[in-house]
């Protein structure tokens, strides 16, 4: 046997690394720039959040933050107003949660019973305040809630009081409710649109009422996109304040409309004695951020979203 | 649905239901044009004056087209990046074959599905650190991550649909990845690029959270911080001018989304699946 010879499988295993790694090059480079986006604002984002939630970083101690182990997480957990803004949280979730799926039902199954044309226009009214810039948004329904003589509702109802304060809560779902039902109803309208006719003429022929049909062939066949609807919506109303800080900013009073994930922000960014609690306003985020992993993965899981990968069909590339 | 005979008592239903978005938008209208307005009711005669703010700064702000220009940027710098960044990433995920590919599409899930708004806090460190906190560029690149996974889902689902065989043609003619991605791939998936790149201009055009946090000077202020700083000048609830701006600053958001309404309303019925 010759050195070279003996070499041989060496070579070629070599080789195929080489080979691999030039196969590999190519996806890398492609996904490099979402790589970079993903590892400096989502990944580093969350480290840093639960860094930050260790420290006693505020406005005051900017220069030299100390190491605090769990106290803040402490001060959240034992602190006296955690119960109510818990339960705040839960009841804004769920009611809007409620709203936005009902409403966009019934939109969805009124939109499917009229021509398409006069459907499609009532999907692009509705579709307007989701367009809308919050800001804007949030002025007419300022607008529309004021005292007599400005606001529409006190002119309509004859009682003159700003009708966000008086009913605070009602105004948050209610605002939120208009723009997060649109979700549902395109999801909806398309999911009907789907469902076979045959299935229909079918129900037609039996005699079966139009609430019958939507009872017993519209709704369950609209088990799946109704559940993908909740769990996405559940997730994302849990981390949103965008409506509430305009609206009420958590008031009228105190804490009457906080939900958690406004409180961490105001925490961390707005203070009426000027000093701002990162560390802390981190600590109240860093619930939030591993609920929402956790809850992601689950939602990955349950929904199956891994079946929808193709396997490709050229192995070179 | 099969249309059934008193269709017309649920078109009533829809407009009944959807009254108070009809009374919100035409208080905005009505209320830019007039001096007063008690309810949606014009008191007195129709008017430009709320409109000034067009050629007169309000105060110290800067002036309306600074601002202007600065949303613009922003929306158009977040759509372009997210079309770019999510369509590579798109294509490799759902045409190239390495180890991890599944991986990486529960990975978009997970970011997709996870609310970035929780990592608001510390990303103030990340753009303090990068130099670009109280930049445009800071917040565009903040949002475009934001964005980027329901980008990447999204095109993953229009270039699933592409034809092997004219992928594998072209790459026996010579033709590389590179060349495939830009010269077949990315034409035939123009309707989802349209969509993404709509869908992100009209999130980062209408924006608040990220600005109002990320932004300091008023020489990079955005549409979304100049409505809401005049919300808390106004002491007398100057609606009108309010109304006026509002109107202003959502007319370019309802042109894109009229031009780009076909694009999203694929995206809805395509994109999820789920």
């Amino acid at each position: 046997m010759t050195p070279a010879s003996a070499s041989q499988p060496t070579a070629g295993a070599l080789a195929r690394v080489v080979r691999a790694g030039a196969a590999l090059r190519v996806p890398a480079l492609f996904l490099l720039p979402a790589a970079l986006v993903v590892a400096l604002f989502f990944v580093t984002p969350a480290v840093v959040t639960l860094y930050l939630s260790m420290t006693d970083l505020s406005a005051r101690t900017l220069s030299q933050p100390g190491f605090v182990g769990l106290a803040n997480y402490e001060y959240v957990l034992t602190s006296r107003w955690s119960p109510m803004i818990l339960a705040n949280t839960v009841r804004y979730v769920g009611l809007t949660l409620l709203f936005n799926v009902g409403m966009g039902l019934l939109l969805a199954i009124a939109i499917s019973f009229v021509p398409e044309r006069i459907g499609n226009g009532v999907r692009l009214l509705w579709l307007l305040p989701r367009i809308t810039s919050p800001v804007v948004y949030v002025v007419v329904w300022q607008a529309i809630m004021a005292r007599s003589p400005f606001g529409l509702v006190s002119e309509l109802t004859g009682t003159s009081q700003n009708w966000i304060n008086a009913f605070p809560w009602h105004a948050v779902i209610f605002a939120n409710g208009l723009i997060g039902a649109s979700f549902g109803m395109l999801i909806f309208t398309a999911a009907i649109r789907s469902i076979p006719t045959d299935l229909f003429h079918a129900s037609a022929v039996d005699g079966a009422t139009t609430w019958q049909t939507v009872r017993r062939i519209v709704l369950p066949l609209l088990r799946w996109p109704i559940m993908f609807v909740t769990a996405y919506q559940t997730l994302s109303l849990l981390a949103s304040f965008e409506y509430i800080l305009l609206l009420t900013n958590g008031g009228p009073g105190f804490y009457t409309t906080e939900v958690w994930s406004l409180w961490a922000y105001k925490e961390a960014f707005q203070s009426y004695v000027g000093n701002v609690e990162f560390g802390l306003g981190a600590a109240m985020a860093a619930f939030l951020v591993v609920t929402g992993i956790v809850a992601s993965l689950i939602y990955l899981r349950v929904f199956r979203f891994n079946e929808l990968l193709v396997t490709p069909k050229i192995e070179v590339n | 649905m099969l249309r059934p005979k008193n269709w017309q008592l649920w078109l009533l239903l829809l407009l009944l239901l959807s009254l108070p978005i009809l009374g919100g938008y035409a208080w905005l209208v009505v209320s830019s044009f007039n001096q007063r307005v008690h309810g949606l009711v014009p008191v007195g005669t129709w008017s430009l004056e709320n409109w000034q703010f067009l050629w007169e700064r309000i105060g110290r702000r800067p002036p309306i087209w600074t601002v202007m220009i600065n949303t613009l940027l922003l929306a158009g710098g977040v759509a372009t990046l997210v079309v770019s960044v999510s369509s590579m990433a798109a294509y490799a995920i759902s045409r190239l074959h390495f180890p991890g590919r599944g991986v990486m599409l529960g990975l978009v899930l997970v970011l997709h599905a996870f609310p970035a708004v929780s990592l608001l806090i510390a990303s103030y460190y990340v753009l303090v650190v990068l130099g670009l906190f109280d930049s445009l560029l800071g917040v565009i690149l903040v949002m475009s991550a934001f964005l980027m996974p329901l980008g990447v889902w999204l095109l993953k689902g229009f270039f699933d649909g592409l034809s092997w065989e004219m992928e594998m043609a072209a790459l026996v003619d010579g033709a590389s990845r590179w060349t495939i991605f830009f010269k077949l791939a990315l034409p035939l998936v123009a309707p989802g690029l349209f969509a993404v790149a709509t869908f992100s201009f009209l999130v980062a055009w209408g924006e608040f959270i990220l600005p109002y946090t990320f932004i300091v000077s008023g020489r990079t202020w955005t549409f979304s911080i100049y409505l809401q700083s005049l919300i808390g000048d106004t002491e007398m609830a100057n609606y009108g001018r309010l109304g006026a701006v509002g109107l202003f600053y959502m007319l370019p958001a309802v042109a894109v989304f009229l031009l780009g309404q076909r694009y999203l309303l694929t995206m809805y019925s395509g994109g999820s699946k789920g």
